[in-house]
């Protein structure tokens, strides 16, 4: 069963479609995954305040029921390292049409996947795992299963990649800790069993991940 | 819905309804002459006017007839089916088939939900409506077509199961030319009640199936899900050929993942995760069944190749590699074990690693020795024999023999034999010992492939 406050951020969403970024971190929080220390602020003062608690650089992003696709509209910019810049990203953010805050996240380094998920008509919920980042409709290196899944089918999907070498370490470069990607896909496929009559499909793009874990950077959960 | 269609496909009494008394080629008649004359079963003819036909009594109804009905055919036009229907529930038949189209396929829906609902609630299993119905060898069949245009095969143990009958009937004359046997064949149609997953369930547990093969067009609402459930636990090797693969308009999405999951990459990975062999066309369908007809263990795909001509030998490795297949080297101590077993004429010549070349001067027992130590060693799992029956040192008795080596190891054997009428006797030889056969190299190695199922990737 979902939790109350879940259904609740879900049933806000509805007028939009989808999650907002800040709201779908919380649901993805709430269910055991882990995401980036990260702050929804409403003026540039908390942004501030949030950067100097984390300490720079730090990414801010626009949050806007407007704006699905934020880096396709420049609603997101990384690497900020000072409150000047962060100050004058708040202000630019502030003047887009349905302003509704900027989401100001730790700078998190490493290799960049994808986990999706999906309603399929035919056979109901289904995980996606890929590399990610903003090529992943160019170099569609995925594998999809049919959830739940568990551990032994995540260890799969990693095989099935052309880049799944890249993960488990490849010359000389540090494998990913793959014990922390099993943690977030086997808890990513509870989470959408349990929304799966609600949602039309999610993206965690990307989720990126490194020898000392993986992080959820951005989530997109669109509504049925 | 009744899991018990033993009445529907083992019938011992049926009937026809539909059947005209004026019209010979209507296909009640069709259905009805063939399983008068052509199969054991008790059939008896249904006509509202009643009548004698060539002085057989015609039944007003199936509820008329003075004995108890297992399976009812119904082909009247599609109004007239509700009817006949509650006539076969009110009679207690066990099963029918619904041959007569007019139902979703041309805007009917509405007729279709009613005798879906009709049959649910009675427990009455049927297959239809808009389809050929089933074909069991030297049981029944309903198909409409006159036996003397069909191309049937043998009684055999592979079911095949297919929305369309145009590609049943199809796929049926291509078994019959492969030596493949049906135990079964079912064209579902509009599959209003009894649809793949039922028919899987069912065929699980049929002593006669050993492969169980679908031509799918599509799964309604979530029916994917049980499909694969159900074939996940079925311990007989299943086949699906998808058609509709090319996703129909590209309709913008929000989502990576959900342009990225299309309809036919689901399919294609969810039948892969559940160890389903999903046959890419026509001709891999063909050869799927007719290995896994033949062997059901599941290998890793490491194979042994035996040959008479190195150029075989380079052409089966590089179609083996092209499928995902491995072909291990052997180790110096295997080479020195085989060569001397082998005649001294080909000991100095004979390339033993693998693929192991014997050479155009080899006899039946190169052959059999080399089967024999490939079929012994560990890092070998399946062997592929290349016959060239041409080299004057091959009798017909080979395919036989090499046959027999199976049953010592277990490890699966597949042959190419080229210029098929030719060679007959020594492909009998194989096919009569279920050692498949293929006349193209190709062939041969996608029959290897099928067993490797289980491949998530």
């Amino acid at each position: 069963m979902l939790k109350k406050a879940i259904r609740e951020t879900i049933h806000r969403s509805r007028s939009h479609g989808w999650v907002l970024e800040p709201e779908a971190k919380e649901i993805l929080s709430a269910a055991g995954i882990r995401v980036p220390r990260f702050r929804w602020a409403h003026s540039a003062e908390e942004a501030l305040e949030f950067a100097s608690a984390v300490t720079y650089p730090v990414v801010a992003k626009l949050v806007s029921p407007d704006v699905i696709h934020k880096s396709e509209a420049n609603g997101v910019a990384v690497g900020i390292a000072s409150d000047r810049q962060l100050r004058s990203t708040y202000q630019r953010f502030s003047r887009r049409k349905a302003f509704a805050g900027v989401l100001v996240e730790e700078m998190v380094q490493g290799m960049e996947l994808i986990v999706g998920g999906k309603v399929d008509r035919q056979f109901g919920p289904v995980i996606l795992l890929g590399m990610g980042g903003t090529g992943v409709e160019i170099y569609k290196d995925t594998t999809l299963r049919m959830a739940p899944i568990k551990e032994k089918d995540v260890l799969s999907m990693v095989n099935c990649l052309t880049a799944g070498r890249l993960l488990q370490g490849f010359r000389g470069e540090a494998a990913i800790d793959m014990e922390s990607l099993v943690d977030l896909m086997v808890a990513f496929s509870n989470l959408l069993m349990k929304m799966a009559g609600l949602i039309e499909s999610v993206d965690l793009n990307p989720v990126i991940c490194s020898s000392s874990g993986c992080l959820v950077a951005d989530a997109r959960i669109i509504l049925a | 819905m009744k899991t018990n269609f033993k009445q529907l496909f083992k019938p011992r009494t049926m009937a026809v309804v539909g059947v005209s008394l004026s019209n010979d080629r209507h296909p009640a008649n069709v259905i009805y002459h063939k399983l008068l004359l052509r199969y054991p079963v008790k059939v008896y003819a249904v006509n509202p006017r009643g009548g004698e036909l060539r002085r057989e009594t015609v039944y007003t109804s199936v509820s008329a007839i003075p004995d108890q009905i297992d399976h009812v055919v119904i082909a009247v036009r599609a109004e007239y089916v509700p009817a006949v229907l509650s006539d076969c529930i009110r009679s207690n038949a066990g099963g029918a088939t619904v041959i007569s189209g007019g139902f979703a396929e041309s805007g009917r829906r509405d007729l279709q939900d009613q005798i879906t609902d009709m049959a649910e609630t009675a427990g009455l299993p049927l297959i239809g409506p808009n389809c050929l119905g089933i074909y069991a060898p030297r049981h029944f069949d309903t198909f409409f077509l006159p036996g003397e245009r069909l191309v049937r095969p043998e009684a055999g143990n592979v079911a095949l199961i297919s929305q369309s009958g145009g590609v049943l009937v199809d796929q049926l004359v291509k078994f019959a030319g492969q030596g493949i046997g049906v135990s079964v064949a079912v064209s579902i149609g509009n599959k209003a009640v009894v649809r793949e997953t039922h028919l899987l369930r069912y065929l699980a547990r049929d002593p006669h199936t050993r492969v169980i093969a679908f031509y799918i067009e599509g799964f309604g609402p979530n029916e994917g899900r049980d499909f694969v459930q159900a074939a996940a636990r079925c311990n007989k090797p299943v086949v699906v050929l998808k058609a509709g693969k090319s996703a129909s308009g590209s309709r913008a999405v929000a989502s990576h993942t959900a342009s990225l999951a299309g309809d036919y990459a689901v399919f294609s990975q969810i039948m892969a995760q559940h160890g389903v062999a999903e046959a890419r066309n026509e001709y891999e369908l063909i050869s799927f069944c007719e290995a896994l007809s033949c062997y059901q263990h599941t290998i890793e795909g490491n194979v042994g190749i035996i040959t008479v001509s190195g150029g075989h030998g380079a052409l089966a490795v590089d179609t083996c590699r092209q499928h995902g297949l491995n072909i291990p080297s052997m180790p110096q101590s295997f080479e020195d074990g085989l060569r001397k077993k082998l005649n001294p004429s080909i000991r100095s010549i004979a390339a033993l690693s693998n693929p192991i070349d014997l050479t155009g001067s080899a006899t039946d027992e190169d052959f059999i020795a080399s089967a024999n130590a490939l079929s012994m060693a560990d890092a070998i799992d399946s062997l592929l024999v290349l016959l060239l029956p041409y080299s004057p040192g091959l009798s017909s008795d080979l395919g036989a023999r090499l046959g027999h080596v199976y049953r010592k190891k277990e490890k699966p054997l597949v042959a190419y034999v080229p210029h098929v009428e030719k060679y007959r006797m020594l492909i009998e030889g194989f096919e009569l010992n279920r050692v498949p056969v293929s006349n193209a190299i190709e062939g041969a190695v996608l029959m290897v492939e099928a067993l490797r199922r289980w491949q998530p990737c």
